[in-house]
């Protein structure tokens, strides 16, 4: 291969540009960028980057992904500003603009990372209404926040939610958080520990309303957000609305290159698809089924996909525990590992009702998830070992069995079940 | 000197966390393989506490985003992290731990381009 695109500029994309290059992979690097800035690093931006007055102490240069040496280093043609509109698989190019020109560019493999785009709520967009992404999302809704003290609905209670209204009640503002669902993060913690993290809003002065949509957004003619009208009739009053309810892979300009698209990019467990020399990493992706939308899952596939996309075929697959984080109301929430439906939940440390704790998904006799709030050190003892115990692996040698569940049992030694999904022993106080 | 702990008191690989003041940044101090190491204990990536990381041989890895730093230099070997930490002197003397806080440099940016 003569020439690798990589379209998407952000942390999967500057992760796959590196592994060509750590790769040995010397040929032309093309990186295509929609946003106008290099790469820079999103978690910040809905938790320190939203409480400090502008211009805080975290902006956009402390946020950067590579400096100068890195970027130099990488000898990468860079296309910033520039949005792919098409992939043509049989010509192998990628159509780009960037606003005043279009450009067909000639490649031989592709990386695609082009990530995701928040929902929006249907209707004319209204003044005071936003959503947080990209940098320039989280600068806008900045400037709004310390603009007076503005009356805060945020629509959608998931980690972007939750970590934006921490962050306005953090501001002192006057927060409402609308979940449609009867609790928030269900899908991504499961029903118990959600149940234990739905206390934190009103902790911290934050109302939280579940189990009711959102109808419509109400300007009054004037343009500009006025309230939020909920689906059971209740009308909130409005300054500045956050919607939060979720994003899409950013999959449109893919329509019609002959790649399957369900969801997100499909492809297998090393983000390879179906179209020779097409890989596809980060949120854009679904890989094996599972889309993930983490930090980390962007950090960590493109080495994977970059040593299929040379090897012309899967030689990798990425099959490490997904891992996320989140900040908010002053916890910091961590879990790692593939927590399910009818997973039993058990606390190992700490009480929920009283500051941090630890807790652990189990399956089967085996530990599928592990889960803390602000217990980041033995969190890092149990997610690693998640990581490191091949599925059906004994326990820690000289180790007894512990039936799963039991009440005080320290040890999950023993995968019992050929279910295929890993196996951990976590060993709290260990 | 500034007192960190009684020599008990940090066993094999563990970490103490010390907050000077309201001004010196808060400092981990290890002990790994013997040896003792202080390093100041914010990533310097984004807020996690090194003294909360997982210190093997002559490592402590972030425990939020899994960035290694070298604990003799707080040089890192690994993203995300790409700025060392500073390191300060650690003593043990008569059961009793010790840090000197490095003197604070002023702070270059070196990736502040736009």
């Amino acid at each position: 291969m003569r020439t690798v695109t990589v379209v998407g500029a952000s942390l999967a994309g500057l992760h796959a540009a590196r592994a060509l290059r750590a790769e040995g992979f010397d040929g032309r690097l093309v990186i295509v960028g929609a946003e106008r800035h290099r790469p820079y690093d999103r978690p910040p931006l809905s938790k320190s980057f939203l409480t400090q007055r502008p211009p805080g102490d975290v902006e956009l240069a402390d946020l950067r992904l590579c400096d100068r040496e890195e970027e130099d280093a990488l000898a990468a043609e860079w296309h910033l500003g520039t949005r792919a509109t098409a992939l043509d698989t049989a010509g192998r190019t990628v159509t780009v603009d960037d606003g005043r020109t279009v450009r067909t560019l000639r490649t031989d493999g592709v990386v695609i990372a082009t990530g995701a785009a928040p929902r929006t709520l249907p209707g004319p967009p209204l003044a005071g209404v936003h959503v947080l992404r990209t940098y320039d999302d989280a600068h806008a809704l900045r400037t709004a926040l310390h603009d007076g003290t503005p009356r805060v609905v945020v629509i959608g209670g998931g980690f972007i939610g939750a970590e934006a209204a921490s962050s306005c009640a953090a501001l002192g503002l006057p927060v409402t958080v609308v979940e449609a669902a009867p609790l928030p993060l269900v899908p991504q913690l499961g029903p118990d520990l959600a149940r234990i993290c739905a206390d934190l809003p009103a902790r911290h002065g934050v109302r939280l309303l579940c189990g009711t949509g959102v109808a419509a957004l109400r300007d009054g003619g004037t343009g500009r957000v006025r309230a939020v009208e909920l689906a059971d009739g209740r009308l909130l009053d409005a300054d500045l609305v956050i919607v939060g309810i979720g994003v899409r892979p950013a999959t449109g300009w893919l329509t019609g290159s002959g790649l399957r698209l369900d969801d997100g990019v499909v492809c297998d467990a090393g983000g390879v698809t179906a179209v020779p020399r097409v890989v596809a990493v980060g949120d854009v992706a679904r890989c094996a089924g599972v889309r993930t939308e983490h930090w980390t899952s962007a950090a960590e596939q493109p080495a994977t996909a970059v040593r299929n996309l040379l090897a012309g075929r899967t030689v990798a697959r990425h099959e490490t525990p997904p891992y996320f984080w989140s900040d908010q109301y002053g916890v910091r929430l961590q879990l790692a590992g593939r927590p399910g439906p009818g997973d039993a939940v058990r606390i190992v440390e700490g009480d929920p009702g009283d500051g941090g704790f630890l807790a652990v998904h189990e399956r089967d006799g085996c530990t599928t998830a592990v889960f803390a709030a602000d217990r980041p050190r033995p969190f890092m003892r149990l997610r690693r070992r998640l990581a490191t115990d091949p599925p059906g692996s004994p326990g820690p040698s000289g180790t007894p069995a512990a039936p799963a569940g039991a009440p005080g049992a320290a040890f999950w030694p023993y995968c019992s079940a050929a279910s295929g999904h890993r196996c951990a022993a976590p060993t709290p106080g260990a | 000197m500034i007192p960190v702990c009684r020599t008990e008191d940090l066993p094999e690989g563990g970490a103490v966390r010390i907050e000077i003041d309201a001004t010196t940044p808060a400092i981990a101090v290890f002990r790994s393989e013997g040896a003792l190491y202080a390093l100041d204990d914010r990533c310097s990536h984004q807020d996690a506490s090194l003294s909360e990381g997982w210190v093997e041989g002559c490592q402590v890895e972030c425990p939020l985003h899994a960035a290694l730093f070298d604990l003799r230099t707080g040089v890192p070997s690994c993203l995300p992290a790409r700025r060392p930490v500073r390191t300060h002197e650690v003593t043990e003397a008569d059961g009793m731990i010790h840090v000197r806080p490095a003197a604070r440099e002023n702070t270059v940016r070196e990736d502040a381009y736009a």
